[in-house]
């Protein structure tokens, strides 16, 4: 779907982005994680020609970037901003329907869509007609994703989408944007610099270190077999956590009913289940414990 | 003496001038702003884009901004001549800096994100500008229109030097001629208009730029920019011109008397004195109203012509000394007085020519002029008190100033600072009568004529009589304002009408008389 062929951008002297290829498949979500100022924005915004390469090439489906208007292939991808980059001139209904007007569509068919997106992010629908300014954060970045999802782009770009919101509503939103239908068929880039958000919402995982990619791969991929010091080095702090977050209850416990769920959550889960005393779970959380132990040795 | 006129009286009877002046002064003020909006914006637009030239581009219009308005005038005259060309150009530069400023910090701190997001979601480069950057800069590029719109107002008023109309006519002429009514008809007017444009164009900034179509926008702006046009003065030009000051303007013994007395039918423009000589010499002009002693007349190869039907006064030149000066310091008198019978017209003429043509300073003129007449003597030790001399805003009064600063150092112990460049007769009237200086030379024709303003059987009596003019201002200003006139020093700087001296002899005019002749056969 995307392809980006040994990228090459500098500003000044500085080296940015230092020959960087990697492929995302339709559908899939890719991280690019990295602190800050490893060229992982660099990279991200060469997919929509915001920023034009030195050298080095990106397909999207098979078709070279550079061969299209920069502002009609925008038009087909979804973008979204840390500071939501909403128009604080325009209220919340005409900030969503900015990319369907350049499209030229019929006002129906906005307000159409514009229905349907308020209530699968579930935004109240008497926000229509406020300005960005008097919307809580979360109110702002689901508008702001809203608005990248108006035309149902098949490509998405988020640029640290979570990156202004405080802790909590950082992970409830997360788990929100996770869950949401309209996102699991696309195919996404994500830059951030967290490590908890790339685990979670990426398939894939691609490492930046000043310009260049250290690893690309799944989050077990990087975290059981790191190709070298430094990515290993980069996950130490939150090791445990995120294999956990990793490894799903199915590897350990074989035959276990509940599939796609990862040992962190059904921990959570079990957690949440003691404070209730309400049901009665077979599973206790020093079992998994001792499963997910025995699965490591292996 | 006649009842003052009230403020109204005055308004209403001069109400179709004011009118006229009113609108004229719209016109120069929209006018030149609109083609600086038309201008500048897309200018602030284009250092938005290209930083380098930022600079250059906010520093020039910088410097233009800095420029005395009366010295960017003068600058223009010889390209554009007089009358409303150089007064648009002039009120132009200056608001060009507000709203290039303006309009480029406007866009500048447009939140980069947003900005970002507009690119991200695909617009053109000119989308961004119309539908992000601009609507987003819109208040602050209208408070630098306001800024510029309320800067015009008030240098428009010096439209009036270069006969470009406008109500500095009344403010000038009202300062020159002693006259409150006439400054506050003006003045007023021109703070109403400044008052009430800034209003409207407050209710423009709080319009929301996106709910109306930019073509509504264009209709209104060129309704305005074709009325303005329609405002400004008519165009001048055809037979002859007569450029003067304003206060000549309004004077009986300029002209008023020239009207009543030689029938003079003269198209007539109102122009400043700093600007008129040159407009006559680069034919601009044709006839003009200036001081006979006036170092420029030299310069400008003009000549005066007869005054034979004697309408101008003597203006002859005496120190006016407040009574308690002399009763405090008794030896200033005789000081004061030892100029007297030393400076004739000639010498006058040639003084002020070295200052204003040659460009020598007031004191190397003066201190040549007491050492080549032997009243030149060292300064001695001061200590005793301080005279404060005036001077009005024009070459000859700085050299009086001067030769007097080097009489009083030489002969007495006081101290002498010299408040030179008032603006004109009534300030440093005002400045005298309020303690503010003790002395300045004044001429009699000024006295009587201005500061006095005595009746119809006065004037008539004493118009062309030297020395009763002397005495009938020596006893009114010692009777009202116990302020003293010493000795006259000589020379007669009486107003004269003048041309260039080509004109005057192929067309033979060599009298008032012979002009208005060739006016009416023409």
């Amino acid at each position: 779907m995307i392809k980006a062929e040994n990228l090459v951008r500098k500003f000044g002297s500085q080296v940015a982005v230092n020959g960087i290829s990697f492929e995302v498949k339709e559908g899939e979500n890719l991280i690019l994680l990295g602190t800050s100022g490893c060229g992982k924005t660099t990279t991200l915004r060469m997919i929509n020609r915001l920023i034009e390469p030195d050298s080095g090439t990106v397909f999207i489906d098979g078709v070279d970037i550079r061969s299209r208007q920069p502002e009609e292939l925008r038009r087909g991808i979804g973008y979204v901003l840390q500071n939501h980059g909403l128009f604080p001139h325009y209220t919340v209904a005409e900030n969503i329907a900015i990319v369907p007007r350049l499209l030229h569509w019929k006002n129906t068919d906005i307000r159409q869509r514009a229905d349907e997106l308020f209530h699968k992010l579930n935004l109240d629908p008497s926000i229509a007609e406020k300005y960005p300014t008097a919307l809580s954060g979360g109110q702002q970045q689901r508008v702001g994703l809203a608005r990248s999802l108006m035309v149902n782009p098949p490509v998405l770009l988020m640029d640290e989408p979570f990156g202004a919101l405080d802790n909590l509503t950082r992970i409830a939103i997360r788990h929100e944007f996770k869950a949401l239908d309209e996102l699991v068929k696309k195919t996404l880039v994500m830059v951030t610099h967290d490590v908890q958000e790339a685990f979670e919402m990426g398939d894939r995982i691609c490492l930046m270190d000043k310009g260049e990619i250290k690893q690309i791969g799944t989050p077990e991929e990087l975290l059981f077999s790191p190709s070298n010091e430094f990515v290993s080095g980069f996950f130490r702090e939150q090791r445990l956590q995120l294999e956990l977050k990793s490894v799903l209850v199915t590897e350990i416990l074989p035959g276990y009913p509940e599939k796609e769920i990862t040992v962190w959550e059904k921990m959570e889960a079990l957690l949440h289940i003691r404070n209730d005393d309400s049901l009665e779970e077979q599973l206790k959380i020093e079992d998994l414990m001792r499963a997910f132990l025995a699965y490591k040795k292996k | 003496m006649e009842q003052e006129q009230s403020f109204w009286q005055f308004v209403v009877q001069q109400s179709d001038k004011l009118w006229s002046q009113t609108w004229a002064h719209l016109g120069l003020t929209l006018i030149s702003l609109i083609i600086a909006i038309v201008i500048a914006i897309p200018l602030g637009i284009l250092i938005t884009r290209r930083q380098k030239l930022s600079g250059f581009v906010l520093g020039f219009a910088g410097i233009l901004q800095t420029i005395p308005s009366i010295a960017l005038l003068g600058v223009l005259i010889p390209f554009l001549g007089i009358g409303p060309k150089p007064a648009i150009l002039a009120l132009f530069l200056y608001a060009l800096l507000p709203i290039i400023r303006n309009t480029y910090t406007g866009i500048k701190e447009v939140n980069p994100a947003v900005i970002e997001a507009a690119k991200g979601m695909g617009m053109s480069k000119w989308q961004v500008l119309m539908k992000v950057e601009l609507p987003l800069a819109f208040p602050v590029l209208m408070a630098g229109i306001r800024t510029a719109t309320v800067i015009n107002v008030g240098v428009a008023t010096l439209a009036a030097y270069i006969a470009a109309g406008g109500l500095g006519e009344f403010i000038f002429g009202g300062i020159a001629l002693n006259n409150s009514n006439m400054i506050l008809a003006g003045a007023i007017p021109a703070a109403l208009l400044a008052i009430i444009l800034d209003f409207l164009l407050s209710l423009v900034q709080k319009i929301n730029f996106r709910s109306i179509r930019i073509a509504y926008l264009v209709f209104p702006f060129a309704l305005i920019t074709l009325s303005s046009f329609y405002l400004l003065p008519t165009q001048i030009g055809g037979r002859m011109l007569g450029g003067f000051t304003p206060e000549f303007m309004g004077r009986e013994d300029g002209y008023l008397g020239l009207r009543k007395i030689y029938k003079l039918g003269i198209e007539t423009v109102v122009i400043s004195d700093a600007v008129m000589y040159k407009a006559a010499f680069e034919k601009k002009l044709d006839v003009i109203s200036g001081y006979s002693t006036d170092g420029r007349l030299k310069a400008y190869d003009l000549i005066t012509l007869k005054d034979d039907k004697h309408i101008f006064p003597p203006y002859y030149a005496a120190p006016l000394v407040r009574q308690e000066v002399l009763d405090q310091y008794p030896e200033l008198e005789g000081v004061l007085n030892q100029l007297s019978g030393y400076i004739n017209d000639s010498t006058m003429t040639a003084m002020n020519y070295k200052v204003d043509q040659l460009k020598e300073s007031p004191e190397k003129v003066a201190l040549d002029f007491t050492m080549a007449h032997h009243l030149y003597k060292p300064a001695r030790a001061a200590g005793h008190g301080t005279i404060r001399i005036g001077s009005k805003i024009f070459g000859e009064q700085y050299i009086l100033a001067q030769i007097y600063k080097i009489l009083i150092r030489g002969n007495t112990n006081l101290n002498v600072i010299t408040k030179s460049g008032l603006g004109g007769t009534k300030i440093c009237f005002d400045a005298l009568t309020n303690n503010q200086i003790d002395f300045y030379p004044e001429y009699t024709g000024t006295g009587f004529l201005v500061l006095l303003k005595p009746d119809e059987k006065t004037l008539k009596g004493l118009a062309g009589d030297i020395d009763g003019v002397y005495h009938y201002v020596s006893r009114e200003f010692k009777h009202q304002f116990n302020i003293k006139w010493l000795k006259p020093i000589g020379f007669n700087n009486a107003y004269a009408l003048m041309m260039r001296r080509e004109q005057a002899q192929s067309l033979q005019i060599k009298t008032i008389t012979d002009l208005t002749n060739h006016l009416n056969q023409n």
